[in-house]
């Protein structure tokens, strides 16, 4: 009786048919669009894994000992060098070197998108609002929900990979660029307006500058996001670390997942630490 | 709103929003230091941002030489802010990721100033507020007195003729407070800016505004010198302001000075004078020279004395250390004179001409009273009215 009660009062809405339609309806509308992000796509992060594949190991790794050294400084150079040659040893370095295209691209377009989104919503209270729920369900959303759809439009490959990183990743740098912006102490800000900057220059020469510590930090996030997502973007044929942890799995070979999860830890440990050396050194206005 | 009658309570309940300054009507003079004074609350920073329309007023008008600030679009009143108006804060808003120098030049840099003239303009500003060398220093490595010359050198690096200055040293420490008033007015001697300053320290008020005006619920109270409003206020609201004023701070000498009742010429002889003093009831008489310029003061024994040995001339009785202070000189700097001896203190002015006396009843009265000295003296001075000369007299000396 109930049961039937509640059926009675308690309409049902059929959420799951709308999304389909719509899913169905996007599909159908801009299949032409989708192929050329598709292709885009593509491309982009293609080119950047030919950059990271192409040259012997050790010369990569030796560039990105010195990028780390003139971000962090030497020890972190040395772990970055030592870290990476480790991949070597563990037969993991083609899968590093496309994860790290991956990444790169990734957190490329997260920040592309985020920063300046963060800056409009620091200085619109409705924008920043609208956004909140927004960017909770980018954070909260499991990523096979979507990643569903996004395989349907672009097909598998790096473009799911990409699009499901970027919409987990973003948020971060959305936060904490807003987060610093609305730090700024108000009466700095005036000081810039009352002796005649345009909100232009206020926003180069004094928000930005002293909002960068918590952007760095955003940035750091985006990153470590990003990494995140290598088993997911395994699981839509994107071959980094995350292949060897997803083929483990189907063929339950422990070891070779085992060795995936570790290679995904190094890369995790070497881009934190020098993220995050790099934004304490920002924070300081050294850079500025 | 406010317009129709309601009181700022009722209207901000009806509106549901605050009413920040409503009816404030002044104008401020080239060169002056105009001071603001209010309650936290009372809408004085708000007044302030009106001006340089940091924050945009619903209603009413700002001149500028004639001008409609309130009227002007964006980039006239940048402008504005660029050319003819600097800013100096109460906690600074200095850019903690830049060097000293390139905060003094910020205003430079916004105008596209080159770096070169930046610097130079820049280093001499940092001269003027007495941080020559410090140029390279890193913000924070400053206390916050050093960091407010810094703020006040932003705002005069640029040239600009008014100075808006928001409780500039509300945050530092009172004796800092008072080193930096002081550098502010030896720097406002020489560049002549046109302030308009922002306090809630009555003492800064008085000690700095040529003009005051008293704000309370974003209206202003009263407008007026320091000396008009500490004697004649404006209504309770401002009476209660004033009550705990320390006069001895705030009050000059001239507000605790009397008329000499007679004065001797040191040409004159002994038994000429005594006679004056006798008359007058005096038991000291101030000695000046034909140019009425202060000699010395005389004591009636003294005097008395030198008649009985026949002396012909007064030279010897004239004690010519008698304490003697400057037009302008604070009742507080007064005040010990009268502690070492208690004989009457001369005011001279900057030719040592006799202005006046300070005596200890007239130095009283000053310090008590809101009201001007002259009025009370009558009361004090009662004793010997006798006197037909009827020039308020050295009332607290006649005993003699």
């Amino acid at each position: 009786m109930i049961g039937f009660a509640q059926e009675e009062w308690v309409p049902r809405i059929p959420l799951d048919e709308w999304t389909s339609r719509a899913v169905d309806w996007v599909t159908d509308t801009f299949e032409g669009f989708f192929d050329v992000l598709g292709a885009v796509i593509e491309t982009v992060v293609g080119a950047m894994q030919f950059v990271f594949t192409a040259p012997p190991a050790l010369a990569v790794i030796a560039a990105l000992a010195v990028l780390a050294f003139l971000l962090a400084g030497w020890r972190m150079a040395v772990f970055t060098a030592l870290g990476l040659v480790f991949m070597i040893s563990l037969g993991l370095w083609e899968e590093t070197a496309l994860t790290l295209a991956l990444i790169l691209v990734a957190a490329t377009v997260s920040l592309a998108i985020g920063i300046p989104i963060g800056i409009l919503a620091a200085k619109s209270r409705s924008l920043e609002n609208a956004l909140r729920p927004v960017l909770d369900l980018m954070q909260t959303m499991p990523a096979f929900v979507y990643l569903v759809p996004v395989v349907v439009l672009l097909g598998l490959g790096a473009g799911p990979a990409l699009i499901a990183t970027v919409i987990f990743a973003m948020p971060p740098a959305v936060r904490l660029t807003m987060l610093g912006i609305q730090q700024v102490p108000k009466e700095t800000v005036e000081a810039a307006q009352a002796f005649g900057a345009t909100s232009w220059q206020t926003l180069w020469k004094v928000e930005l500058p002293l909002s960068l510590k918590s952007i760095m930090a955003g940035v750091n996030q985006v990153i470590m996001l990003s990494l995140s997502m290598v088993v997911i973007a395994g699981l839509v044929g994107f071959s980094g670390l995350g292949d060897p942890v997803v083929s483990g799995l189907n063929t339950l070979d422990v070891g070779l997942s085992f060795v995936g999860g570790i290679g995904i830890v190094i890369v995790a440990i070497i881009l934190d630490r020098v993220t995050r050396k790099a934004s304490e050194r920002g924070g300081t206005g050294k850079t500025a | 709103m406010r317009r129709s009658g309601g009181s700022k309570q009722e209207v901000e309940k009806a509106a549901g929003c605050t009413i920040g300054v409503y009816d404030a009507n002044f104008e401020v003079y080239r060169g002056e230091i105009f001071v603001v004074i209010g309650l936290s609350g009372s809408g004085k920073s708000t007044l302030l941002r009106l001006i340089n329309r940091l924050i945009e007023p619903t209603e009413g008008s700002v001149y500028l030489d004639g001008e409609l600030i309130s009227r002007m679009s964006k980039a006239q009143i940048r402008e504005v802010r660029r050319k003819r108006m600097g800013m100096v804060f109460q906690h600074f808003g200095l850019l903690p990721n830049r060097t000293v120098l390139d905060n003094v030049a910020f205003g430079l840099e916004i105008q596209g100033v080159p770096a070169a003239e930046r610097r130079k303009r820049g280093e001499e500003t940092l001269e003027l507020v007495g941080l020559e060398g410090q140029g390279q220093k890193r913000i924070t490595e400053l206390s916050g007195g050093m960091q407010q010359r810094v703020g006040l050198a932003r705002a005069l690096a640029t040239g600009q003729e008014i100075l808006l200055m928001d409780e500039p040293f509300s945050a530092l420490d009172p004796l800092i407070r008072r080193d930096m008033q002081n550098l502010f007015l030896d720097i406002q001697g020489e560049v002549h800016r046109t302030v308009l300053f922002i306090t809630h320290d009555l003492d800064e008020a008085l000690r700095l505004g040529h003009r005051v005006a008293i704000m309370r619920d974003g209206e202003i109270v009263q407008v007026g010198t320091p000396e008009e409003i500490l004697t004649n206020p404006a209504d309770e609201y401002v009476e209660r302001f004033i009550e705990d004023v320390d006069y001895a701070k705030v009050r000059q000498v001239e507000a605790a000075m009397v008329d000499p009742k007679e004065i001797a010429y040191e040409t004159e002889g002994p038994r000429v004078v005594l006679r004056r003093m006798k008359q007058a009831g005096l038991s000291t008489i101030f000695v000046v020279d034909d140019e009425r310029r202060l000699v010395g003061l005389c004591d009636a024994e003294d005097v008395a004395r030198l008649v009985e040995q026949g002396e012909p001339s007064l030279g010897a009785a004239i004690d010519t250390s008698a304490s003697r202070v400057p037009c302008g000189t604070p009742l507080r700097k007064v005040l010990p004179l009268f502690v070492e001896r208690d004989l009457p203190v001369a005011v001279v002015d900057k030719d040592d001409r006799l202005e006046g006396v300070v005596v200890r009843g007239s130095l009283i009265a000053s310090l008590t009273t809101g009201v001007d000295v002259p009025d009370d003296e009558e009361m004090l001075a009662g004793v010997e009215r006798e006197d037909a000369a009827g020039v308020p007299g050295e009332s607290g000396e006649a005993r003699a």
